[in-house]
């Protein structure tokens, strides 16, 4: 309906529009805008793929990759394209799209860890999921799968163990449904595929040996004749079966007496292909996934997923942005989320720490009142599959009611509003000051934490960290004032940051934080009683909402830092595309930097310091 | 002077310690369990300075109302006037297109006389272990016919055999729903125009028009 004021608003205002086009006097040949409808963003040649990112860095500005990942266009074009989005991460604002192509067959692309090393495990996992092989990467194995896995499962010609069918819904479950269990047609050891020369009895997985070799491990015999005292290299495994993991996570450390020399982070446990499960499900089935990614934070995972569709959408007539109420309600889940998983985050720190459990429940106690909340709102307490695209599915109950059916059930009845601000603006802000006084002057923490784990500010934007990480390095990047969304933009609050960017200002920058969300809430408030009887829900709720062809890219500030889903829609039913940027899983490709020259006992505080959950990071 | 921050934490804890108590001092006489100390200990009606830790199963939290769990069938009330045990479901299969892990199989009925599909299921079942309680099934379908229960003690020693939940397993009296959410059923029933069945309804709104379409024409007659 507005084709013009969106033209004269792109000619204007859109930064990206003047990159791309600098960058096409500046290399006419090999950079060409992506022109496809509803894509945006650069096609580069991949010859000059390197020298056009450096030109974009250093001298656009562009210097935070925010996502790399590798799209298959089988059948539309037969080509594999590999998707970053960079942004500049002082002046904030929004990304550039750099793609590169290469064929299927021999999918080779220059590595770009160069120009930006948080790209080091997204590369890998492009060549994992997707089987693209990235010269100059100095360590290109697999990071998901395991190690003598064979093919590459992000493929669209590549098939699951109980595959059934390309798309959801399948045909077998109506009108014809006859219950089967999947096992039952794809026995345990017939449903799956070996190599043609595959034979058992000689296989040895070359992995195991392969995760060691990069450590320089080995006896040195130099070191060996040296004078003094004599140390002994150890290699030392780290979980994956450990508490202090925080999961099923694995770090392969060399160590040097106590002293960490090298330590390779090693995931994909938890592994289970949730972005092929995307790729089967419709737009809608999606979101109850997401709840999975970070389990702790189930609510703005909703968010992320439900923008990034809501984007894509908005290429298409007939769609409607999500009501006011549906936005404040979004934002009131989201901000408590970032509560929720503060607590969590600082409780399992000291865990981490060795103050096993009783800070982690103080922590955790309000946090129980939170989830009460969703369980009521939402009807789940971790998996709350609360939002949807243009709203939010329910609107508040009146009541925090349950009935009592069991026997020994006992009746709570409180009216929702009262207890929101009851919650909000006195047992939070208790909570929040509690703990500070609790912990944040202890001598003990302050030993631990203060000076460990340094993290400076330039290697926290050239590894791509994200949220209360980043931070706490001095770098105030928050995407809710960087790209605001939702109603941030009306929001008053500030960008909290540290500057010493150890493990002790990342303890510090959470307590912020959750000051900082209390006082969101607080403007929230009022707005949840002025929207009182509006819609939550944009137009009609539809099962399967129609999804314009193209990509977009939606990234929300999740409490462990910036998380974004990559979706590309070819007007079908299902996404075409669908990838996960989980702040988790970047966030770990510093943490070798981050321990080296610190001793054993530190790696578990640094790692618990990031605040990673496994469900995400290993997808 | 050093030390003093250790100190001034081991006071929260001892401050934590000692509420513990005095809070169950409080309810000495009513017993712990009491209603009132449990919402107290709950932290939902004052403040609670105790634990908030709840001793299941000796005691549970009552869910709410919207609380999600394996989905439910609703049939008529086995006592009902018009249609004792009438299913709710027709059988149109959006709770299985919608279903993200696609753990529901419908049979459609047919007609055995005419051959042509009929609104009723003829077998429906619900493999819960796959099933992620997302409620996407309750939420979309069109009839009001599938709830998400509030039992949340489903365990049992045989996967294989037990698991699989059939029509007769999912089907549950409409009163049972009532109790379960009185809100929500409260506003679709005010939507449908009824607490009945729909087809009761259908054959009302029918005879109300016939009614009203055939008063105006008596007194021509």
């Amino acid at each position: 309906m507005a084709d013009k004021p969106v033209t004269e608003q792109t000619a204007v205002a859109d930064p990206i529009t003047q990159v791309v086009a600098v960058l096409k006097e500046r290399f006419p040949e090999a950079v060409q805008a992506d022109e496809r409808k509803g894509f945006s963003g650069i096609v580069v040649d991949p010859r000059s793929l390197v020298d056009v990112a450096t030109v974009v860095r250093d001298e656009l500005g562009f210097d935070y990759l925010s996502s790399a990942t590798a799209v298959d266009y089988l059948g539309k074009g037969d080509y594999f394209e590999m998707v970053y989005h960079a942004y500049r991460i002082r002046q904030g604002g929004p990304a550039l799209v750099i793609k590169a192509r290469t064929p299927r067959d021999k999918a080779t692309l220059p590595s770009l860890i160069g120009v930006w090393p948080g790209v080091d495990f997204q590369e890998r996992e492009a060549w994992d999921l997707m089987g693209i092989r990235f010269e100059g990467h100095p360590n290109l194995k697999r990071i998901l799968m395991w190690e003598g896995f064979a093919g590459h499962p992000m493929r669209k010609d590549w098939k699951e163990a109980y595959y059934e069918q390309d798309n959801k819904p399948f045909d077998s479950r109506w009108p014809g449904g006859q219950v089967s269990r999947a096992e039952e047609h794809n026995p345990y050891g017939k449903n799956v595929a070996y190599p043609e020369d595959f034979t058992l009895d000689g296989f040895t997985p070359v992995g195991e040996a392969a995760n060691y070799t990069g450590l320089n491990m080995g006896v040195d015999i130099t070191e060996l004749s040296s004078p003094g005292l004599r140390t002994d290299r150890l290699i030392v495994n780290l979980g994956p079966h450990h508490p202090s993991t925080h999961g099923v996570f694995r770090m392969i450390v060399s160590l040097n007496g106590e002293t960490v020399e090298q330590l390779e982070p090693m995931m994909g446990y938890l592994h289970r292909n949730h972005e092929k499960i995307g790729e089967r499900n419709t737009f809608l089935q999606n979101m109850p996934f997401t709840d999975r990614l970070d389990y702790i934070c189930s609510m703005s995972n909703n968010l992320g997923y439900a923008q990034a569709v809501e984007k894509l959408m908005a290429l298409g007539p007939r769609f409607q942005p999500p009501t006011y109420r549906a936005e404040v309600i979004r934002v009131l889940m989201v901000e408590l989320t970032r509560i929720v998983n503060h607590l969590w985050a600082i409780g399992f720190l000291l865990n981490d720490l060795g103050a096993f459990f009783t800070p982690a429940l103080y922590a955790i106690a309000q946090r129980e009142l939170i989830l009460d909340f969703f369980e009521a709102t939402a009807g789940s307490r971790l998996m709350c599959n609360y939002m949807r695209f243009g709203g939010v599915s329910r609107d508040l109950p009146e009541k925090i009611l349950g009935i009592p059916l069991l026997a020994n059930d006992l009746i709570r009845d409180e009216n929702t509003m009262d207890f929101l601000t009851n919650l909000i603006t006195e047992r939070l802000p208790q909570a929040v000051d509690e703990l500070d006084n609790y912990l944040s002057g202890s001598e003990i923490i302050i030993n631990r934490c203060r000076g460990v784990g340094i993290l400076p500010p330039e290697m926290a934007i050239a590894y791509s960290m994200a949220g209360p990480v980043l931070r706490a390095s001095g770098v105030p990047y928050d995407v809710r004032r960087a790209e605001p969304y939702s109603i941030y933009a009306d929001l008053d609050f500030d960008v909290a940051v540290r500057y010493n960017g150890d493990i002790y200002d990342r303890y510090l920058i959470r307590i912020d934080e959750m000051r900082e969300s209390i006082r969101i809430l607080k403007q929230l408030l009022p707005l949840l009683d002025e929207t009182r009887g509006q819609d939550i829900q944009a137009g009609t709720k539809a099962y399967s909402p129609r999804v314009p062809e193209g990509e977009s890219y939606g990234r929300v500030e999740n409490p462990k830092g910036e998380l974004g889903f990559y979706v590309v829609s070819d007007g079908g039913q299902n996404p075409w595309r669908y990838h996960v940027r989980a702040p988790s899983f970047i966030n770990l490709t510093a943490l070798g930097e981050m321990c080296k020259g610190h001793k054993v006992a530190d790696i578990v505080a640094i790692l618990g310091s990031i605040d990673i959950v496994l469900g995400e990071t290993d997808r | 002077m050093y030390g003093l921050g250790v100190l001034k934490g081991m006071g929260v804890t001892l401050k934590h310690f000692v509420e513990t108590y005095i809070e169950d001092l409080k309810y000495l006489g009513k017993g712990k369990r009491s209603v009132e100390a449990f919402t107290v200990r709950q932290g939902l009606r004052g403040k609670s300075l105790g634990l908030f830790t709840v001793e299941y199963p000796e005691e549970k939290i009552a869910v709410p109302e919207r609380f999600r769990f394996v989905p439910f069938l609703v049939i008529n009330n086995l006592d009902d006037p018009d249609l004792p045990g009438a299913d709710w479901c027709t059988s149109c299969g959006i709770c299985a297109k919608v279903c993200p892990p696609q753990c529901i199989w419908i049979v459609r009925g047919t007609d055995p006389e005419t051959g042509r599909p009929k609104p009723a299921p003829e077998a429906f079942y619900i493999d819960i272990d796959i099933c992620m309680n997302c409620g996407y099934c309750a939420e979309f379908c069109p009839f009001d016919a599938i709830k998400m229960d509030h039992d949340y003690e489903l365990a049992s020693y045989d996967r294989i055999g037990e698991h699989i939940f059939d029509k007769k397993k999912l089907s549950k009296e409409f009163r049972y729903y009532r109790s379960l959410y009185p809100t929500l059923s409260a506003e679709e029933a005010e939507a449908r125009g009824g607490w009945e069945h729909k087809d009761v309804l259908k054959a009302k709104a029918k005879a109300e028009k016939a009614q009203s379409a055939g008063a105006p024409a008596q007194p021509g007659r």
